[in-house]
């Protein structure tokens, strides 16, 4: 009688046990439906943002001045109008100098007429030793038209800081150096605005459709 | 018979594992090089690269040290990496290992022989003479076979 609802006091603490537990387990269904949004946005939608990487490709470019191997001055305004693959290197550069401006020569021949329809541009960024006629002789061992370019240092600074290029001279024993530099080639529209890069680690179908993108 | 002696106190464990490092054989390094080749230079650049497969079917471990040839004033041993986009090249002043029964294989974008002053050309008409230095094995002669300048691949031709 003292005890009028002695199931229901009973049953009271077990219930609200039992809605803790409910709501525990809502809690971490929520927690997860959360991190699952979250994950998704970060991750799920990454092939979509083209946003970010037209902001990227409006600080890619921009002026410089440069001569070429005739000894004509080349600036930005000359290569209006064609788009072109840009590559920053060496000539003494015996790896991957070589192998990238072979393999736009080989897409190039792939590509058939459309491949006369981009300009193959390459910048030393030694200038110390790569004079004109270096580089002339440099990029005719590709067996395909090249535009090679160098410039005095503040020059050839200007350039890089365009195309936000990342170059460093190494010494190595016996005097001599080498220089680390991006590998990258950045493919530049009519209107000298970056398009796409080709990566060195890429296959050549990937560039290619790049590249047929770029003349078309 | 001398091998199970071996395993079986390995298995046990034993200090006799000393004696059994003491083989009855002194270990040699034994190096063949298969396709060695390089790519043609442009007069005037002064640098070239040398690539091939080097295999050590010996019981030592052995390193590629170095290099000479009439036509390079010095040959470095060189690893290229790429990291976000940058291409690096850095001398391995210790030479590149060449482990006992290992091939390792010096190839574009990765390690090479750095031929530094060259006083000709390479060029697609003469092949290259190289000596390569080893820790072990010492002196290999070897002929490059010379590619064009962009080659990626060893080609067809076959060397020893």
């Amino acid at each position: 009688m003292t005890d009028p609802f002695p199931e229901v006091e009973d049953e009271a603490p077990a219930r609200s046990a039992q809605g803790l537990r409910t709501l525990r387990l809502f809690l971490w269904a929520a927690v997860a439906l959360v991190a699952g949004i979250g994950l998704f946005a970060l991750y799920g939608e990454k092939p979509a943002a083209p946003e970010q990487a037209v902001d990227y490709a409006d600080s890619i470019g921009g002026a410089f001045e440069l001569t070429a191997s005739d000894g004509s001055i080349v600036t930005e305004q000359t290569l209006k109008g064609t788009p072109y693959a840009i590559f920053f290197g060496f000539t003494r550069c015996p790896d991957v100098c070589p192998t990238t401006l072979a393999r736009l020569a080989q897409l190039r021949e792939r590509m058939g007429a459309e491949g006369d329809k981009f300009r193959i541009v390459f910048v030393s960024v030694d200038p110390g030793y790569d004079k004109p006629e270096d580089i002339r002789r440099y990029v005719e061992l590709f067996g395909t038209p090249i535009l090679g370019l160098t410039g005095s240092d503040a020059q050839i600074a200007q350039i890089v800081s365009a195309y936000h290029v990342f170059y460093e001279k190494v010494p190595v024993e016996g005097g001599d150096y080498t220089i680390d530099h991006t590998a990258s080639v950045f493919l530049m529209d009519r209107a000298g605005r970056l398009q796409s890069l080709i990566d060195h680690h890429e296959d050549a179908d990937t560039s290619l459709a790049k590249l047929e993108r770029l003349v078309a | 018979m001398f091998r199970s002696f071996c395993a079986g106190s390995a298995l046990a464990g034993a200090l006799l594992l000393g004696a059994c490092d003491a083989a009855p054989e002194t270990p040699t390094s034994r190096i063949a090089v298969s396709q060695p080749w390089s790519r043609e230079t442009a007069p005037g650049q002064d640098a070239g690269g040398a690539f091939m497969t080097i295999t050590n079917s010996g019981t030592a471990d052995d390193r590629l040290i170095g290099g000479s040839s009439s036509v390079v004033g010095e040959v470095q041993v060189h690893n290229v990496t790429l990291t976000d986009g940058v291409m690096r090249m850095r001398q391995l002043p210790d030479g590149l290992a060449i482990p006992a029964g290992e091939t390792v294989t010096l190839a574009p974008g990765g390690y090479h022989l750095m031929l530094m002053r060259l006083t000709q050309p390479i060029e697609r008409t003469g092949p290259v003479p190289l000596t390569l230095e080893f820790e072990r094995a010492g002196s290999i002669e070897v002929t490059l076979a010379v590619q064009s300048a962009g080659a990626e691949q060893p080609g067809e031709v076959g060397n020893d």
